[in-house]
């Protein structure tokens, strides 16, 4: 079997085995939904019961447990999320659709910032190791990983927004100032663990035999390191990618409400607090297909650089 | 002028507890086209040595004396002027062909980024000469092998690209650093056989680095015998395996297994440990597992010669027993 088909084959499987873990997710979050105390018509203002009723009947919700999940299921086997249960009017998936570019631009700006950046500095690390460089940068990454977003954020809005007048301290307008608050601050923890990762393979890389091999070879210090050992170096932030999608997305829906920036994570925590279950069910799932297929695109961009990992091989 | 001499060279490690003397005012010197052999036991310094003169100590490791390579000292030099002799004027084969080779990259880019990087060939004539001399190593079918990566070869022929990499730019010194060591015995001949005959092909001197005696007899015309650091004994092949001199190159002889001896003879071992490089003995540094010690060993023995060539270092003169 020639290389290109067993990768092709490989690619079909995998993507067939993410199936099950998405159907799981879409479960286990309708049932955890419906567990919560409360439902979607619940108010201060007690409805009269023959208009609740009538609601319930209306959405389904009168009906049996097991009913209703099937019910939902056959929707969104159609791509149709239903209309939401507090935006009036408004159907999950208008309300997604209008709402995604901006998590997606915040999210896709932060992770580029935290891999160009992260594996950058990393590098710059390793190559001073054990010089003040290396431990402030190091010391600095420290600092990024341990302080959470939401007290980095007031305090970078104090210091660019609100002293400096930089920068404006919330808001949306696909201006590029607006952008780079957000960004940076939710770029910032995933950079310095993507450093801190880039700087002990790469350190571990140089060590190696066949970097010595390199040297012996005569050829200088700058292309041993770019040819011979970024590959190699680079491979464990690979990995890290996927989780790192994850972590950018719970990572977002703090930094949409801190910016007010309207997103997908504002809606997803309303939509929580609300009892909206379609809307809620709706951004989980846009958001699970998401991580699971940037988590397949990881598996693949490693498996591509990494040449001993074989696709003709059974799992 | 010897292609490669060196001069009191000292190679030392800072470790924790102190500092490691790898190699000790070791002086020795190579002629163009000579094979010579560095002999001795793991952790004699045979291939810290070479490391010393590549420039490819551990970070922790630093180095002294001189090693004039053409009447240049390797040890003087910048980065970039030993960058132009590095892999072009002296190759070097590794001992681990499994780690040696970047499991990462085509066998191809391994190989004609030496070429187009000293000699300015392009991808082309790069590639078409590395694949020539993947065939002058017996690499079968080498069209197809160059496009694949180190994994999906075998060791033996690992150890041959490994070969066929550092005779690229046809090196004036080529130094194998225990070549066959981790390979079984049939390809070790055919990899000594091939290194016989590139010798004789393109004039390379080479230094073998080894603990096979078995292989310095068929490869190598001198013999440098080392044992903690120092240059114990040198002279031609015949001079060490027929008439050595040092206690150490004796015993090292005699621990070799040998066919005509009968089953039950035993094999024959040197007593006792190499001294602790940390802590290394005054006087010499065999004493306290010579046969032959006695008070005077306490001092530092001179190096002796015949005047042919041999010389040893020890008390004992040329017909002590």
């Amino acid at each position: 079997m020639t290389q290109d088909s067993g990768m092709l084959k490989h690619t079909l499987r995998r993507l067939l085995g993410l199936l099950p873990t998405l159907l799981m997710l879409i479960t286990v979050t309708f049932f955890m939904m419906r567990m919560a105390p409360g439902g979607p018509f619940d108010s201060e203002k007690l409805l009269p019961a023959e208009i609740e009723a009538n609601l319930n009947a209306k959405y389904h919700l009168d009906e049996p447990l097991l009913r209703q999940y099937f019910r939902y299921m056959g929707q969104i086997a159609v791509l149709d999320f239903g209309p939401s249960f507090q935006y009036k009017d408004w159907s999950v998936n208008e309300l997604i659709a209008q709402s995604y570019p901006v998590s997606l631009t915040v999210g896709g700006l932060a992770m580029l910032l935290a891999f160009v950046l992260g594996t950058t500095l990393g590098i710059a690390a390793a190559l001073r190791q054990n010089t003040r460089v290396d431990y402030s940068l190091m010391g600095i990454a420290m600092l990024g990983i341990s302080v959470p977003n939401f007290v980095i954020a007031p305090i970078l809005i104090l210091l660019l927004a609100v002293y400096a007048g930089w920068l404006p301290a919330g808001g949306w307008d696909w201006g590029i100032a607006s952008m780079v608050l957000p960004v940076v601050t939710l770029a910032l923890p995933v950079t310095a663990y993507i450093a801190r990762l880039t700087r002990g393979s790469m350190i571990e890389v140089l060590h190696s035999n066949f970097i010595r091999t390199a040297r012996a070879k005569g050829l200088p210090e700058s292309v041993v390191i770019r040819r011979h050992a970024l590959k190699p170096a680079i491979l464990p932030v690979i990995s890290f990618m996927g989780p790192a999608t994850a972590g950018l997305i719970s990572g977002s829906v703090v930094i949409e409400r801190i910016f007010s920036l309207p997103g997908l994570g504002s809606y997803f925590v309303t939509g929580a607090l609300n009892r909206d279950y379609t809307l809620v069910m709706g951004v989980v799932i846009f958001y699970g297909v998401l991580i699971i297929l940037l988590n397949f695109l990881v598996d693949l961009i490693y498996a591509w650089l990494n040449p001993k990992i074989r696709y003709d091989e059974k799992y | 002028m010897a292609l490669l001499e060196l001069k009191d060279l000292n190679v030392a490690f800072e470790i924790p507890d102190g500092e490691v003397h790898a190699v000790t005012k070791l002086s020795f010197s190579i002629d163009a086209g000579d094979a010579l052999a560095i002999v001795g036991e793991s952790g004699s310094g045979k291939t810290q040595t070479m490391m010393a003169v590549m420039n490819l100590l551990a970070e922790n490791g630093s180095a002294s004396g001189k090693a004039l390579f053409k009447g240049e000292d390797l040890m003087q030099m910048n980065a970039a002027d030993l960058n132009k002799r590095r892999g072009k004027e002296i190759a070097m084969i590794f001992q681990d062909p499994m780690t040696s080779l970047n499991p990462y990259l085509r066998i191809e880019q391994q190989m004609i980024e030496v070429v187009m990087h000293h000699q300015g060939l392009t991808r082309a004539e790069a590639r078409a000469h590395a694949i020539e001399m993947l065939r002058a190593v017996r690499i079968p079918d080498p069209e197809r092998r160059i496009r694949q990566y180190p994994h999906e070869y075998s060791g033996g022929m690992r150890q041959r690209v490994m070969v066929a990499m550092g005779l690229l730019c046809e090196p004036d010194l080529l130094i194998a650093d225990e070549p066959t060591t981790a390979l079984d015995v049939t390809v070790q001949a055919q990899i000594s056989q091939l290194m016989t005959e590139l010798r004789a092909k393109s004039n390379t001197a080479i230094i073998l680095i080894t603990h096979d005696l078995g292989v310095v007899a068929g490869l190598c015309d001198r013999v440098l015998v080392m044992y903690a650091g120092e240059a114990v004994e040198c002279g031609t092949v015949e001079q060490i395996f027929y008439q050595p001199k040092h206690p150490y190159t004796k015993g090292l002889l005699k621990s070799v297994p040998r066919l005509d001896q009968p089953d039950d003879s035993g094999l024959e071992a040197i007593p006792g440990n190499p001294p602790n490089l940390l802590l290394l003995p005054e006087g010499c540094r065999f004493r306290e597992r010579c046969p032959s010690a006695h008070d005077a060993c306490r001092d530092t023995p001179p190096m002796q010669l015949d005047g042919q060539g041999h010389a040893w270092r020890c008390f004992l003169g040329p017909t002590d027993e």
